[in-house]
C-alpha cells in the first residue's frame, strides 16, 4: 500500500489567505511538483475568532461591499490563476467566457447602491461538475457520448447559485457519468492533484476538488453517489459535504443511480460549504424526491459553540486492516484533539459496514443500466450514423461510452434480468436496509459518527488499473 | 397506473415521433376472465366508458384513443376446469368491434377444437381486421419480454390515508348503476332509465328538472322526445342549449295547469332551446295564455260557425269530419290559444244543436 504521506497538515492551524502584497509568480512547469508555490488570489485576510479558517464567501462579500476590491478584479485574479495552473491540473473541461461580464454586472449593481441587496454568493467563483447541466456551457458528463452537448436548461442547483450572485467559472472534470474514484475515467483528460501532480485528485468529482484546492475557484459543486464528493475532497485536502438525499434538488444532475445520487458542495472551509449548501438546497417541484423539510432553521452557521459533551462514535470497522497506517494516525490524532475540546469519543462497531460496498455496486450498476439507456444517439449527444435502428443504438453507445461505463451497464443489466432480480437487486436493497438500521441504532447513543473519508491518501496516477478485457 | 408513450406516425417520406401525449397518466383496468360473450364484454366496456365520463376523468372516446381496449379469449370444453390457451386481440377501435372480434375468435377456437386441432391455438397476439371482420396472426412473434423492472427511485412513495380515501369516496357523483336503480324506483320504464342514465349531463338535467317539482314521466318524455331531437338536429350536447332545467319544469307545470296548451308548449320549447328566456316571459310577450273561458270560446265558435254557413250545411248533412275544419278556424282566430278540449266540446254541442 502507499507509504508516502505528506507531513500532517491541520488546516485549522494555518491562515488560508496571504496578504494582498503577494503576487502570483510565473509558472515553472518542469520543476513544480505541487502547486504550493502559487499563492491564492489576493484578498484581505480575515479570520474568525479562535483561529478557525475564514469564510472566503463572507470575505468576498465584505470586500465587495466595503469597496476594497471589485468583483471584476476578483474575477480577473481567479481567472489568471486558473490559466496559470490549468496546464498542470486540467481541472476544467470547459471555462466560461462570460465570467467578467457577470462580474461587471455585480459591480454595476454595487455602483448603483444596491450592495446590500446582493445575493449571499455575489462575486463568488464556482466550479460546476460537468454532469450538472448548464444552459450556456457544454455539459458532457465527462463522456464522449455528450461531447459538445448543450442542455436547454440549468440544473436547479446552478439556477439557485446564479440567483444568489454566484459566477460559474467553468465545468470541472469527472469520471465518466460519475463512475469511478480517480477521475482517470474521464473521456477527455486526466486531472492532477494540486498537492502532488503525479497523483490523482480522487473521484468522481476530481476536477471540483482540485479546482477548489488550487484556488481556481472559491467553492464547487460535485456529485456523490458512493463517496464521489467526500473522497476527492479528502485526497485534495478540502472540505467536501455530501448532503442528505433529498436536501438538494437532483433536477439537472445527469442521473447515475437515482436512489443514491446527491449534489454536494466543496470548499476550503466548513463555513463556506455550509453557506453554499444553504444557498442551493430546498424543495424543488421538478424533483419529486426533494425534501420539503427546511434546512438551518435556527442554526447560525458561524456561531462558535463549545464541543464539550458531544458524543462521538468512531466506527471501528473503518480502521481495520487495509487502512493506511498514516490514515490511522491522523484519525487518532483527530480523536485526541476532539477529546481535548471536550468530546466524549467512543468506538462503535457496525459489522454490516463492509456490506455497503458490494450492495452499492449492485444497486448503482442496476440503476445506471436504466438511467444510461437514454444515451441512444437519437435524442442528444453524438450519433454514429448507421443503416438501421438497432445498429444506430449499438454503434453510438459503443463508440461514445468508456469501458468503465460499459462494464457497469452490463453488470446492472445482468443483475436485473429475469431470474436474477431476487438474488442480486432485491438482496442488495435488503442489505441496504440493514446498514441503515445499524447506523440509526448507533446514532441513538452518539451525536455523530466519524471515520476516515478514504483508507489511504491519493493514489499515484495509473495505479488503479482495471482490466476490462481479460 | 402507467404513463402513455409517444406515437409513431408513418408517412411517405419517413416516420415521425409524436411525443405530445407522452407522460399522460393511464389507468389500466384488468377484468376477471368471467365474461362469456362478445356483447357482455362490449357492454362492460361501455359501462366503463360511462363511469369515466360520469367521474369526469376522461371523455372515454375510443376513436380518439382516450379509451383503449385489448381482449383475451380462451375456450375450454364444457366440464373442464382448467382454462384453455388464451389469445390476445388488438386493434379494437369501437364497442361493436369488441363484440364482433370476440364472437369471431370464440367460433374460430371452437371450430379448431371440433376438428381436433386445438393444439394449433397458441398463446399469441392477433389483430382484428375491421374490413375482413376476422382476427389474423401478427407477423412477428416475439419472445417473452424481459423488462428488468425495479421500483422507480425518482418517484417517492405515495401514502394514502384512510381520511383521504374516504373524502374521495364522498366526493364521487352518483355512479351509473346507482342512478339507474333510482330511476327505476321512480317508476320510469327501462327504456327511459337507460336513455337518461347514459349521459351524466342528461341525467343531471333531468334530476335538476324534477327537483323543481316537475312530473317525472313528463320530464322524461320531453327530454327523450323533443329535446333529444333538437340536440340531434343541431348536433349539440345538452350542456349547449339555452334551456335551463327549472324553465323546463315551469313549462311542464304551465301545461299541466292549463295555462298553455300542449301545442303552444312545444312552440315555446323550441324558442327556449334556441334562445333561452323564461316560460312566463314568453307567455306574456307573445300573449300565449290558453283561452279556457267557456263564454269566450262559445263566442269564437259562434263567430266561426256564422262565417262558414256552407261548411255548417255540409257538416249537418253528414260530413262530420268537418269538425276539424271548424276547430282549425277557431284555433286560427284565437291564435292557437283556445283550449282544444273545451273547444271540441263546445263545437260538438253547437254543431249538433238543433237550430
Amino acid at each position: 500500500m502507499l507509504s508516502t504521506l505528506h507531513s500532517p497538515r491541520s488546516l485549522s492551524r494555518f491562515p488560508l489567505h496571504l496578504t494582498s502584497s503577494v503576487k502570483p509568480r510565473a509558472a515553472s512547469a518542469s520543476s513544480a511538483s505541487s502547486l504550493s508555490d502559487y499563492p491564492p488570489p489576493p484578498l484581505p485576510a480575515a479570520q474568525s475568532p479562535g483561529g478557525a479558517p475564514a469564510s472566503q464567501i463572507l470575505t468576498v462579500r465584505r470586500s465587495l461591499l466595503s469597496g476594497s476590491v471589485t468583483a471584476t478584479q476578483l474575477a480577473e485574479s481567479y481567472l489568471s490563476r486558473l490559466r496559470l495552473t490549468e496546464p498542470q491540473l486540467n481541472s476544467f473541461i470547459h471555462v466560461s467566457d462570460s465570467v467578467l461580464k457577470s462580474a461587471q454586472e455585480i459591480d454595476d449593481k454595487i455602483a448603483k447602491g444596491g450592495g446590500e441587496a446582493l445575493g449571499p454568493l455575489a462575486g463568488v467563483m464556482v466550479g460546476v461538475k460537468d454532469n450538472i447541466c448548464t444552459a450556456d456551457m457544454p455539459s458532457t458528463g465527462g463522456s464522449r457520448i455528450l461531447e459538445n452537448y448543450r442542455p436547454p436548461f440549468d440544473a436547479t442547483a446552478v439556477k439557485r447559485l446564479k440567483e444568489k450572485g454566484g459566477i460559474v467559472v467553468g465545468k470541472t472534470n469527472l469520471d465518466e457519468f460519475g463512475m469511478g474514484s480517480t477521475t482517470e475515467g474521464s473521456g477527455f483528460q486526466v486531472t492532477a492533484n494540486p498537492w502532488d501532480l503525479g497523483r490523482v485528485p480522487g473521484g468522481s468529482s476530481g476536477g471540483s476538488a482540485s479546482a477548489v484546492s488550487a484556488r481556481q475557484c472559491v467553492v464547487s459543486l460535485g456529485s456523490d453517489t458512493g463517496g464521489s464528493v467526500r473522497q476527492p475532497a479528502s485526497f485534495c485536502g478540502v472540505v467536501g459535504l455530501k448532503p442528505t438525499y433529498g436536501r438538494v434538488s437532483r433536477f439537472g444532475l445527469m442521473a447515475y443511480a437515482s436512489s443514491l445520487d446527491v449534489i454536494g458542495c466543496l470548499g476550503t472551509s466548513v463555513a463556506d460549504v455550509g453557506i453554499f449548501l444553504n444557498a442551493i438546497s430546498g424543495h424543488d417541484k421538478f424533483d419529486a424526491t426533494s425534501s420539503k423539510q427546511s434546512l438551518f432553521t435556527s442554526i447560525n452557521l458561524l456561531e462558535s459553540k463549545p464541543l464539550s459533551g458531544l458524543k462521538v462514535g468512531l466506527i471501528r470497522e473503518t480502521l481495520d486492516d487495509g487502512v493506511d497506517s498514516g490514515v490511522k494516525s491522523a484519525i487518532n490524532a483527530a480523536v485526541l484533539h476532539m477529546q481535548e475540546l471536550g468530546c466524549i469519543v467512543n468506538e462503535v462497531s457496525l459489522p454490516s459496514f463492509s456490506l455497503g460496498l458490494p450492495a452499492y455496486y449492485i444497486l448503482a450498476s442496476s440503476e445506471s443500466s436504466s438511467n444510461l439507456s437514454r444515451y441512444d444517439g437519437v435524442r442528444y449527444g453524438k450519433q454514429t450514423v448507421s443503416d438501421e435502428l438497432n445498429a444506430l443504438y449499438a454503434n453510438s453507445r459503443a463508440s461514445g461510452f468508456g469501458p468503465e461505463v460499459k462494464m457497469r451497464i452490463l453488470m446492472g443489466t445482468y443483475a436485473l434480468s429475469a431470474g436474477y432480480y431476487d438474488a442480486y437487486y432485491k438482496r442488495a436493497q435488503q442489505v441496504r436496509t440493514l446498514i441503515r438500521e445499524s447506523f440509526k441504532t448507533a446514532l441513538e447513543t452518539n451525536d455523530i459518527l466519524i471515520s476516515p473519508a478514504a483508507p489511504s491518501v491519493a493514489y499515484k496516477m495509473g495505479m488503479l488499473v482495471v482490466s476490462y478485457y481479460s | 397506473m402507467e404513463e402513455d408513450a409517444g406515437k409513431l406516425m408513418h408517412s411517405g417520406n419517413g416516420s415521425y415521433v409524436d411525443l405530445n401525449r407522452a407522460g399522460v397518466p393511464l389507468l389500466e383496468i384488468v377484468s376477471e376472465p368471467d365474461m362469456r360473450t362478445g356483447i357482455e364484454a362490449s357492454e362492460y366496456a361501455a359501462e366503463l366508458q360511462r363511469v369515466v365520463r360520469y367521474l369526469g376523468v376522461s371523455n372515454g372516446n375510443m376513436q380518439e384513443g382516450s379509451l383503449r381496449c385489448d381482449v383475451n379469449v380462451s375456450v375450454r370444453p364444457i366440464g373442464q376446469a382448467e382454462f384453455g390457451t388464451k389469445v390476445e386481440i388488438k386493434n379494437l377501435n369501437s364497442f361493436s368491434a369488441i363484440n364482433r372480434a370476440i364472437d369471431f375468435e370464440i367460433s374460430r377456437q371452437v371450430n379448431l377444437h371440433s376438428q381436433g386441432q386445438q393444439d394449433s391455438i397458441v398463446q399469441e397476439t392477433r389483430l382484428w381486421e375491421e374490413g375482413a371482420q376476422k382476427t389474423v396472426t401478427m407477423r412477428k412473434k416475439e419472445g417473452l419480454a424481459d423488462y428488468r423492472y425495479f421500483p422507480e427511485p425518482d418517484l417517492p412513495e405515495v401514502v394514502l390515508t384512510k381520511a383521504y380515501m374516504d373524502s374521495v369516496g364522498k366526493s364521487l357523483p352518483e355512479l351509473p348503476e346507482a342512478k339507474r336503480r333510482r330511476y327505476e324506483e321512480m317508476g320510469l320504464s327501462m327504456q327511459d332509465v337507460l336513455f337518461l342514465a347514459n349521459d351524466i349531463a342528461v341525467a343531471d338535467f333531468f334530476d335538476a328538472t324534477i327537483q323543481k317539482g316537475a312530473d317525472v314521466k313528463l320530464a322524461a318524455n320531453w327530454i327523450m322526445g323533443d329535446i333529444a331531437a333538437y340536440l340531434k338536429n343541431e348536433k349539440l350536447s345538452i350542456n349547449d342549449i339555452k334551456l335551463v332545467p327549472h324553465e323546463l319544469a315551469e313549462l311542464i307545470a304551465s301545461i299541466k295547469s292549463g295555462t298553455i296548451s300542449g301545442k303552444i308548449g312545444k312552440e315555446i320549447l323550441f324558442e327556449l332551446l334556441a334562445k333561452g328566456g323564461t316560460v312566463k316571459g314568453l307567455i306574456e310577450e307573445k300573449d300565449l295564455v290558453q283561452i279556457t273561458d267557456l263564454v269566450d270560446i262559445e263566442k269564437m265558435v259562434d263567430k266561426v260557425i256564422a262565417e262558414n254557413p256552407k261548411q255548417l250545411e255540409q257538416y249537418r248533412s253528414g260530413k262530420t269530419k268537418l269538425q276539424g275544419y271548424f276547430a282549425g278556424q277557431v284555433m286560427k282566430a284565437s291564435k292557437g290559444k283556445a283550449n282544444p278540449g273545451i273547444l271540441n266540446k263546445v263545437l260538438v254541442e253547437k254543431l249538433n244543436a238543433k237550430v
